[in-house]
């Protein structure tokens, strides 16, 4: 018995390290390959939750669709709200097939978020409420996801790392649509520039959120260690929120359109955007699903998900 | 004989059928479209969504596409006409404006996945039908857009007639569900085929087939199909909440157009 046990153990940390060795030499873990358990877990929760904020993400865009002012940009916007649901089929396909050794299917991840046990991400808990919010969504909110998903392009799990080519590439075109719409605003009415300010100030924090705290030391615990550790990830919080800040600030003051936050100064000896932190007790709140919209758009999925039963019942038959 | 824009703007009484039949066209799409996409994030599951979401997408498109014939032949700007015409002057058949089952879109939206399939089915058929007729218009421009729409619309059918079998053969509460959309489906249907007041003016032109014409070709396709499932359909269909083509409505396009217009209207000589 003793025997079995040490040798188990031994085989499991000769599993690791050559695990270990094979994504240091930047080889792509399969679906079946060996993982350690906290591997596997990591990912788990990265992508339920990414493939979930891309379905809730859906959802403030939704509430613009129909509103959309032209026929053009209601089929551009109509395009990128069925992009993300897209994304959100990949990537809960990604998941389940990380969770299916532990018996777990999407039945699972729906009712998680419904619990409350699988979060979405922040900015998706945020109303939307002008046709500018719409906007901003798609050039910044966007424009902050592709810096993310960059960051994780060359992710050790191969078929995260193929899921996200597929959606950065989509991305892409989100930003420039969003880009057009505020563009529009931007050289409109004075009604239509107030618009876009109003939306950056009521979004920044939330943009600010968007990449998550800089350390554990502000919410108690940072996942960013272990999958850099991994090299699921490369850069840190910190880093991705700078570089979003180098590349959209002169975007943004380039519109005429001013920041929220009157210290946001570029340090040179530092080499960083030094900015006023947002409230991170707030980002506690928020994803814990109680933010602004929180309640509400995690209720159209619930309604979605009783009101149909009868449908996956009849499917199921 | 065949009618190219300029031929069409020579002759009045043609140019007015022309628009019309492209007013008829157009307010259809537009306002399925729109109830389609007030799914969005609510289908019964993930692919579902993006499926629907596609094909509300490519109906929009078939929308903008008349409504941008409208404004070739001289009926005003396509958004303004998308945008601001009120509930007396669209030609949308009425089955269309109905409200997706209780609730908004925005919130509490308790729809209906029976009435969403078997509206969207009978009317994938219908527009199939029409499209093919139209294919054949004396008007070129709309012959040639026909082409065009007909093969999105392959998969439109295809997908919904999936559905509609699908849940018709499950029995149980499915197929009482789906029995009592068809039965709301049946009352209206018949405002798919009418061609309004003008519409012995259309036929004349060679613009589109007979009424009368549209509508047995449907139920020559449908009858299979409903054999397939064991459903009888009845021998006539319903116009019971009016006649759209006439400009008759409900309240349920009323409140569609205001959110469909909300953000355009705040400013109409604004470019968005
Ligand atoms: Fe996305
Ligand atoms: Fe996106």
């Amino acid at each position: 018995m003793v025997n079995t046990v040490s040798i188990g153990q031994l085989t499991e940390e000769a599993n690791y390290d050559r695990f270990m060795e094979r994504i240091e030499a930047g080889e792509k873990i399969e679906t079946e390959d060996w993982m350690p358990d906290e591997y596997r877990m990591t990912l788990i929760k990265l992508i339920s939750m990414h493939g979930i904020s891309e379905i809730m993400g859906a959802l403030p865009e939704k509430e613009w669709v129909p509103k959309a002012p032209s026929l053009r940009r209601k089929l551009g916007i109509m395009a990128k709200v069925q992009d993300e649901m897209g994304h959100g089929q990949l990537l809960l396909r990604v998941a389940e097939d990380l969770m299916k050794p532990l018996g777990k299917t999407r039945e699972n991840i729906i009712r998680d978020l419904l619990s409350g046990d699988l979060k979405f991400h922040n900015v998706f808990h945020m109303e939307a409420k002008t046709w500018g919010d719409a906007g901003l969504i798609g050039w910044l909110v966007d424009g902050a996801a592709i810096i993310t998903q960059t960051n994780m392009l060359d992710a050790s799990y191969g078929p995260y790392a193929r899921a996200l080519k597929r959606i950065c590439a989509e991305e892409v075109f989100h930003a420039q649509h969003g880009e057009a719409i505020i563009m529009a605003l931007a050289e409109g009415t004075d009604e239509q520039k107030a618009m876009i300010q109003d939306s950056i100030n009521r979004w920044w924090e939330a943009l600010l959120m968007f990449f998550g705290p800089g350390d554990a030391s502000t919410t108690g615990t940072s996942k960013q260690d272990t999958t850099i550790k991994y090299k699921i990830r490369t850069k840190t919080n910190e880093e991705l929120r700078q570089d979003f800040f180098t590349k959209y600030i002169p975007r943004v003051l380039s519109l005429g359109l001013t920041l929220p936050d009157e210290t946001m100064h570029f340090d040179q000896d530092a080499g960083m955007w030094q900015y006023l932190q947002p409230d991170w007790s707030k980002f506690k709140q928020i994803i814990k699903n109680n933010g602004p919209k929180s309640k509400e758009r995690l209720r159209l999925r619930e309604i979605s998900y009783t009101n149909n039963k009868w449908v996956i019942d009849a499917l199921q038959n | 004989m065949t009618h190219t824009l300029v031929d069409a703007l020579k002759d009045e009484c043609y140019h007015n059928s022309a628009i019309e039949l492209l007013f008829q066209l157009a307010d259809d799409d537009f306002i399925l479209s729109y109830r389609g996409s007030e799914w969005l994030g609510l289908a019964p599951h993930i692919e579902e969504d993006v499926a629907f979401s596609s094909i509300s997408q490519d109906t929009m498109g078939h929308a903008a596409m008349f409504y941008q014939l409208l404004q070739d032949l001289g009926a005003g700007d396509a958004d303004e006409l998308a945008h601001v015409r009120s509930a007396g002057e669209r030609k949308n058949a009425v089955l269309l404006e109905k409200v997706n089952g209780l609730g908004t879109y925005l919130a509490e939206p308790h729809y209906d996945w029976a009435f969403a399939v078997v509206r969207n089915y009978f009317y994938a058929q219908a527009k199939k039908i029409k499209i093919e007729s139209l294919k054949n218009s004396s008007y070129q421009p709309l012959a040639e857009a026909a082409v065009k729409v007909s093969m999105e619309l392959y998969y439109h059918l295809l997908h919904w007639k999936t559905w509609f079998t699908q849940l018709m053969d499950a029995g149980g509460e499915a197929r009482t569900r789906m029995e009592s959309a068809i039965k709301i489906v049946l009352d209206d249907l018949d405002g798919l085929f009418s061609l309004g007041n003008s519409g012995p003016e259309l036929t004349k032109h060679s613009l589109i087939d007979s009424e009368d014409t549209l509508r047995a070709a449907w139920v020559n396709r449908m009858s299979p199909v409903f054999e397939s499932v064991n459903f009888n359909i009845p021998e006539k269909f319903g116009m019971k909440n009016g006649n759209g083509r006439n400009g008759e409505h409900t309240v349920d396009l009323k409140s569609a157009l205001d959110i469909l217009g909300e953000v355009y209207n705040l400013d109409p000589a604004a470019s968005w």
